[in-house]
């Protein structure tokens, strides 16, 4: 675990990439991990085709859950909704490139979650439009 | 450990031994350096054993066979009880209400006699420091009863601030409150807010949860109407709590769960309730861990509580002194921060570093911590805290763990780059 803490990880975490809101977001979807009181807040702005031009976090928490949504958020720009949607553990997995203790592994994955409500939230606004 | 002389105790390294967890090295070999007691304490061998003794030995229902093993149950279940009043100083056994936890104990109150005794428009008052324990059972029966929550607030330190108690006792029936917080550790000035609200006629529940492990408590002379703790906090087994009550009150409430055991007698159409403290005790009681709980106040009372409150100041005082010079590298120590005035309990945060992250620093090291709210969430949101570490100390810890959670600090230091 002591070796999760790498310069990448910690940059994200100090320096988040898309940290902030959107003026006018089309998505917003917002969760917490009870346990660690981390809260976490994605809002993405959809354009035609339905793939996400603009995407923004907001929210705090670990180094684990703030850099695993960093780098999550920051690969999701121009991505459907759909296929955000699809994405499992393994991504953030991915992104981290390390094992997470199974302790933090609700850390790692509150960004994914929320990432995915905001792309569902997306998807049933375009579809109700 | 000298069971003898409670007095000379020199209660640093000897207890240890009784403790078989403390041999445990964690996967990646190192020693286990236990600093979660606030969660729950760790059992000394007399304690495991006491529960093996009676399975294997005199295992049976009490209070209703006739046979050897079972008197032998029955005194054994109605000794630990014994103990129990004895340890908080009740004027008789009877006043110690076997439950699960201090959850249930304070539970059990609200129900019985909250739901007996108060009416819309009441007020009950609780501090600003209490665990979710104490403050949703008061919470949901306001919902049901109308009754009004009002808090008694703390100071940025998480000391109680009482120059409006009297207002704020005005119109007060229950006064719930802890006695010492297990977020920071402050120890509340529990004889006197009792005294001001029997005052005004308010009946007084104390949580006890966190105080009855590390403080010489006497309920009398607290003055407490209920008391409620939990045996594994205080060497003992999970599954065993308990409610202090005095007799008149716990006389004149109704039962809380029914069934078998808290009758006197049943008919079809009606029953009448066995007297105290059965009456609160319905079903088959969690006999193995309430016998074993009086193992571990046999082994509280041979080490002393004052020698527990002294072995615990002298390292809260240790750990204050090696932590300071963090301090100026970022280290924020939340609560009185003064021995004097807190239980070994040390809230903390480290620069920019989440609790989370410290506690799984510190765990590959071996130093088991706990982060997060402490189930205090409101105390976390009027502290303005998202989360801290706590360490918290017993009567097996020693200064070596305090150590070894200053090597652990400095650890996380160098990972998260901080000068
Ligand atoms: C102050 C306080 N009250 C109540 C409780 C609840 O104890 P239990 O979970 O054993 O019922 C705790 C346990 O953490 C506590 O610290």
């Amino acid at each position: 675990m002591d070796d999760f803490y790498r310069d990448f990880i910690l940059d994200h975490y100090r320096n988040p990439r898309n940290f902030g809101h959107l003026p006018a977001p089309d998505a917003v979807a917002e969760d917490r991990n009870p346990l660690c009181g981390d809260e976490m807040r994605v809002e993405i702005e959809v354009d035609d085709a339905g793939n996400v031009a603009d995407i923004r976090f907001s929210g705090k928490g670990c180094a684990i859950s703030q850099a695993s949504a960093s780098m999550l958020v920051e690969s999701a720009k121009g991505k459907s909704l759909e296929s955000l949607i699809a994405l499992g553990e393994a991504s953030v997995l991915e992104n981290v490139g390390i094992d997470i203790s199974p302790t933090r592994m609700k850390c790692a994955m509150l960004g994914l979650s929320v990432l995915k409500s905001a792309a569902l939230a997306g998807l049933a606004k375009a579809g109700s439009e | 450990m000298n069971r003898g002389a409670s007095a000379t105790v020199t209660p640093d390294l000897n207890v240890r031994a009784d403790f078989p967890i403390l041999k445990e090295r964690t996967s990646r070999g190192k020693p286990l350096i236990y600093l979660d007691s606030a969660a729950t304490s760790q059992k000394p061998q007399a304690v495991i054993d006491a529960i093996a003794r009676y399975y294997s030995e005199y295992n049976a229902n009490i209070h209703r066979g006739v046979y050897e093993i079972a008197a032998r149950a029955t005194d054994a279940f109605e000794e630990a009880r014994a103990k129990v009043a004895r340890f908080l100083n009740a004027a008789e056994p009877a006043e110690i209400v076997w439950t699960r936890n201090a959850t249930e104990a304070i539970n059990l109150v609200a129900w019985s006699w909250g739901g007996a005794n108060l009416h819309a428009g009441d007020i009950i008052l609780l501090t600003q420091l209490e665990h979710h324990s104490n403050l949703v059972p008061w919470q949901l029966l306001a919902e049901r009863t109308g009754a009004h929550l009002r808090y008694i607030p703390v100071d940025d330190r998480g000391e109680p601030i009482l120059d409006d108690l009297d207002t704020l006792l005005q119109g007060c029936a229950l006064v719930a409150l802890t006695h010492v917080s297990n977020t920071l550790g402050t120890i509340l000035p529990v004889a006197e807010i009792v005294a001001r609200a029997h005052s005004t006629g308010a009946i007084v529940l104390v949580d006890g949860a966190q105080a009855a492990p590390h403080l010489a408590v006497d309920v009398r002379a607290l003055d407490a109407d209920f008391y409620a703790l939990s045996a594994h906090k205080m060497l003992g087994p999970t599954g065993i709590g308990v409610l202090y009550g005095k007799r008149r009150l716990l006389e004149a409430m109704p039962p809380f769960l029914s069934g078998g055991d808290m009758i006197r007698s049943v008919s079809y159409e009606r029953s009448t309730f066995n007297e105290l403290p059965w009456k609160f005790e319905a079903g088959t009681s969690n006999i193995a861990d309430a016998i074993a709980f009086g193992t571990a106040i046999d082994y509280l009372e041979a080490y002393g509580m004052e020698n527990v409150r002294a072995h615990e100041r002298a390292l809260l005082a240790y750990a204050f002194e090696r932590l300071a010079p963090l301090e100026a590298r970022g280290l924020a120590i939340y609560g009185p921060h003064d021995v004097e005035r807190s239980s070994g309990v040390v809230s903390m945060n480290f620069a920019d570093i989440h609790a989370h992250d410290l506690a799984s620093i510190l765990d590959t090291e071996g130093v088991c911590i706990r982060a997060g709210h402490h189930c205090t969430m409101p105390l976390m949101a009027r502290l303005d805290l998202a989360a801290t570490a706590r360490a918290s100390f017993y009567i097996y810890n020693d200064r070596r763990d305090v150590d070894a959670l200053v090597a652990g600090l400095e650890k996380a230091a160098t990972i998260f780059r901080i000068s």
